[in-house]
Formats: structure tokens, sequence, C-alpha cells
């Protein structure tokens, strides 16, 4: 390979600035494309939001009229309180998932596809789920009033009761994220440090004192990352509240991003500006979670090369 | 380990994690198992409310056979994988690309492209929506697979190239050093020396890819409408409207929809769990 017998003076400009230039050559088509579909659609979708469009007429300039509107509209609060719902609850996944991995977390037989049989809820698609725990809480079969009727408990009709629906489409969202957490965890317990478990055990830590104080902050990197791809899931809920309630009974069930989804793009109506808005709205509360990461990930990446 | 391994504990309790095991497994799976059942069950069953009983008869191959024969299934499990596979190979491309030159080079304004990768990849579909919707639309590719498909490898890139990325940086630098004081092409570092070290990282990806896209269901609803190009997830749903309340129908087409991620999980198991846990290990 080191057959190259050119003196520096006769090589080409290319050839003088290789390391310079390879990179943004190597980047170009990645950048360009996410460019087009990521970055510009982000500024678009806001620049919408100022107007009143139905996507393909005209569009007329309203400034800060759909922000207006969002104010005074109850569905959008019935929207914004569920995501909170969401983002609360979701996180249970992450104690959820760690108890699971604890409990899995042994060397017995078969024990791998204990594991993997765990961890299968994850690798199915959201719409397959939503059936399913659709049909679990049927009101006349499913599975869920079945279970109750041994106590002697009426049925309930959880996707149809405004109460409690909310809470149920975010119990079928759970189970497949606790898998996910579950299975981050069973990565970090691998990766502990078997010394400082043995010397814990000979100062006579024990159970729940030696989880806490020498197992969960090993952990660290796995919280990390199930924390991230929790609160991304839970501000991602979308197709869950689609399949299993479409957002019913009496829009109780919305969160932002269907409800924007219903404004812009159902049978509601096509009003993309407002519906931008509320995407705004959505990106906004993104936004401090995303610079949150990205602060984490710089101080991490400071340690490195 | 922790917590303690089950053979350095008391003889009952290692009994009783062996009885917990199964019935932990069982309730955990419940609502699929149900599933499962509803699959292999006799129209009759459910007209005469015999949704938990035995099944009166065994009808798998009926009811799988209707699925397969009698439903617009195939034509979306076919358009699911037209979508996927490109959408897995365009990434692989670009990612790889972006990857290496994120990871290798320094240059001023590299960790900023990284973080838009990174920040990209963690913005709410719902910003994209209009816009992405109307560039599909003027270019003529509105309700067509490869609308989908380059939207698919453009948002995927960003969840790619951290991934590639931080799988570069942890290479050993030396190889690289060594090849340049060679005299090596940087494309040639590249491909003769980087991208052969990086096959665990594509073949983690490629399967993770796999499954985000099959099961991707949003965009699959903005960007297409009929038969002729839904994937599977958007299309259970109309095969639910038109099997309405035939529940051994509904179950047996969710659980045809549901397999190929799944035998791809069991096939590639090592490489799809290092790729979702990566960085959870220091």
């Amino acid at each position: 390979m080191s057959l190259s017998t050119e003196t520096p003076t006769q090589s080409s400009w290319y050839k003088r600035n290789e390391i310079a230039v390879t990179p943004w050559l190597f980047l170009i088509p990645g950048v360009a494309f996410f460019l087009l579909y990521v970055i510009y659609p982000i500024f678009s979708s806001v620049s919408v939001s100022f107007y009143d469009w139905d996507g393909l007429g005209e569009a007329t300039w309203v400034g800060l009229g759909n922000y207006e509107e969002l104010y005074w509209d109850d569905a959008f609060y019935v929207s914004l309180r569920n995501n909170l719902i969401w983002l609360v609850l979701y996180l249970l996944a992450i104690p959820a998932g760690l108890l699971i991995a604890l409990f899995l977390n042994q060397k017995v037989t078969g024990i791998r596809l204990y594991k993997a049989l765990f961890f299968f809820p994850f690798v199915i698609s959201q719409v397959v789920v939503g059936l399913v725990f659709t049909w679990f809480y049927d009101p006349s079969f499913g599975l869920l009033n079945q279970f109750l009727g041994l106590f002697g408990i009426d049925p309930v009709n959880v996707l149809g009761d405004e109460r409690y629906v909310t809470y149920g489409i975010i119990a079928a969202g759970l189970w497949p994220q606790t898998a996910y957490c579950m299975i981050l965890y069973l990565t970090g317990l691998n990766a502990v440090d078997p010394e400082q478990i043995e010397a814990a055990r000979l100062d006579g830590a024990k159970g729940w004192r030696m989880l806490w104080h020498i197992i969960v902050p090993q952990l660290k990197p796995a919280t990390f990352i199930a924390f991230v791809v929790t609160i991304i899931g839970a501000l991602r809920s979308f197709d869950l509240i689609s399949i299993m309630t479409n957002g019913g009974p009496f829009g109780e069930s919305r969160v932002l991003s269907f409800y924007m989804f219903e404004v812009a793009l159902s049978e509601y109506g096509f009003r993309m500006g407002y519906g931008a808005a509320i995407a705004v709205v959505l990106f906004i509360i993104m936004l401090f979670f995303i610079a949150y990461f990205l602060y984490s990930m710089y101080q991490d990446d400071k340690g490195g090369r | 380990m922790f917590p303690t391994p089950i053979d350095k504990t008391s003889r009952s309790w290692q009994l009783t994690y062996q009885a917990l095991l199964p019935i932990a497994l069982v309730l955990w799976l419940l609502p699929l198992l149900a599933v499962a059942v509803f699959s292999i069950k006799p129209d009759a069953d459910f007209t005469t409310g015999n949704y938990w009983g035995l099944p009166t008869s065994f009808e798998l191959l009926e009811n799988y056979g209707k699925v397969f024969f009698a439903s617009d299934m195939p034509r979306y499990m076919l358009n699911s994988v037209l979508i996927t596979v490109p959408t897995m190979v365009g990434c692989v491309v670009l990612s790889s690309m972006t990857g290496f030159a994120l990871g290798i080079y320094k240059f001023k304004s590299n960790l900023w492209i990284f973080f838009m990768f990174v920040a990209g990849n963690f913005v709410p579909f719902q910003i994209l929506m209009v816009p992405v919707r109307d560039i599909t639309l003027d270019m003529g590719l509105y309700n067509t697979i490869p609308g989908l498909v380059l939207f698919h490898i453009a948002f995927q890139t960003g969840f790619c190239t951290l991934f590639m990325r931080n799988f570069i940086r942890a290479l050993p630098f030396d190889l690289i050093e060594v090849a340049r004081v060679e005299g090596v092409a940087e494309w040639r570092i590249f491909w003769y020396v980087v991208l052969p070290l990086m096959k665990p990282a594509l073949a983690a990806m490629a399967v993770l890819i796999f499954t985000f896209i099959w099961n991707d269901f949003f965009w699959a609803i903005v960007l297409t409408q009929g038969a002729e190009s839904q994937p599977v997830t958007a299309g259970i749903t109309s095969f639910n409207a038109q099997y309405r309340a035939a529940y051994h129908l509904m179950s047996a087409g969710s659980i045809v929809a549901a397999l190929p991620p799944v035998a791809m999980f069991f096939l590639m198991q090592k490489h799809f769990i290092a790729g979702l846990t990566l960085g959870a290990v220091k």
C-alpha cells in the first residue's frame, strides 16, 4: 500500500487537504438528508403555526391566532394534562424493569430463554400491543374482568370510562417499556463490579441497603438511558391511543401528539396551522428534555478522546 | 453477582425460585397468550360465548389460512418488507459514513453536527408531520413506498449516527494512525480498516432498524393510504374493520403482523440486545 512515490509538491489539492476534506465528503449525504427531512421541517412547522391553512389552498397569516385559540381550547388542556400523567406514570417502567432484572439475574438452566421471553413485549409493534390490551380490557369477555369477577367485582369498562381510560392505556404502554428497561438493567447488572459486592458483603451490607448503596450507583449509565427512552416514549405515545380508543371517550384519552394529528389530518378537518401550533407546544416540552440529554452527553464526552 | 446466586441460597428458596419463574412468565405474557388461544378457536366459540373455555375444535390452519389467502394481509406484509429492507440498507450506508466522519476526525463543528443528529432523533414526530407530508406530496411520492422509505432513512440516520459514532470512537485509534503513516488514503482506511471492524455494530443496527420500521404506525398512516402501499401495522386496522368481531381472525392477523420482528429478535438476539443496550455499561 505504500507505493505512493509522489513528492508533496506534486500532490493534488485533494491529497494535501485529505484529512480536512474527507469527513465532509462522508458527511454530505447523511447531513443533506437529515436537513431536508428533519431540521427544515421543524422550522417550517413553526412558521406554519402562524397561518390558517387547510393544506391545499392559500394560507392566511393569523399571527399568534392559533396560539390564542389554543389558550381557550379545553381539549388542549385535557391533552396536556394527559401528557403529564403519561410522563409521570411511564417512569414506573424504570423501577419495574429493575425489579424484573433483579429477579432474572440468575444462572439457572433456561434463564436465557426466560430473559428473552420477558423481553418479548418490546419487540412486537405497539399496534398489536394496543389490540391485545383492548381485548384484555373488554368488558364482556376480557381477561381482566374475568379475573375481577373471581372476586365478585362488577365488570369495569376501562377504555369506555373517562376516569380510567388514560391509566388503562398507560398500563398497556408500560408493558413493553418495562421490558426495555429490564434489558438495560440486565446488561448493567452483568457489569457490576463483583469485588465491590464482596467487600460490601464482608461489611455486612445485604438486601435493600446493598441494592441502594452499592448496586444502583453502578447502574447509573443504564438508568440514564432508561430515563431517556422512557421520557421520549411517554411524549411519543400515539399508536396505543389511536388503536385502543381513538382519543375517546369524549376525547378524554387524547394527548398532544394525538390531538395534533386529529386536528391536522383526520375527519375533523385539515387545520394544518392549528395542528402545527399544538406540535410546537409539544416540541417545546420535549426541548427541555433534549437540552438536558445533550448536556449530560456533553459532560460525558469531555472525558473521552 | 447481585442478587446472591441462587445456588448459594437455601434449598427452599431455590425450589421457590424455580417454581416462581414459569408462573411469573405466564402472568407477564398473559395478554399475549390469550390472543394466541383466540387465534386457534373456531368462529362458533365466539358466537356461543365460549371465550375462555377449551376450543370446541382446533382451527389453526383454517384461521391462519384465511389470513393468508382470503385477505389483503400478504400484500401488507410484502409492503412492510419493501419498506423495511431498503430503509435498513440506506441507514447502514449513510450512518456508517457519518459515524466514520464524526468518530475519527477532529474539526470544529464535529460536536455540533453530532448533536444535531442526536437532537433531531428525539424530536416529536408531530413537529415534522405537516412539512414532511408536503415534501412527499411535492415529490409525487405520497402514498408510495419510496416516499415512506426516504423519510425513514433520513430520520433513522439520526439514531444510527449516534450509534455508529460512539462505536467507532471506542475502536483503537492506533490502527488508523498506523494506516495513515503507511500513506493509506482516507477512504481506503474507511473501507479496509474501519468497516470490517464495524461488522457487529452494523448487524446490531440493522436488526434494530428492521424492528423500528416494521413497527412504525404513525408515518404509515400519515404518508400512505391504501393496500397498495400501506405496511402491515396500518393494514391491520383495515383488516380488523373487514372482520369486525371475528376475534379468531383478528387475533391470527395480529400474530402474523407481529411475527417478523419477533423472528428477527430470536435469530439475532445477541446483536439486538447489544444494540439496544449500547451505553448502558461504561
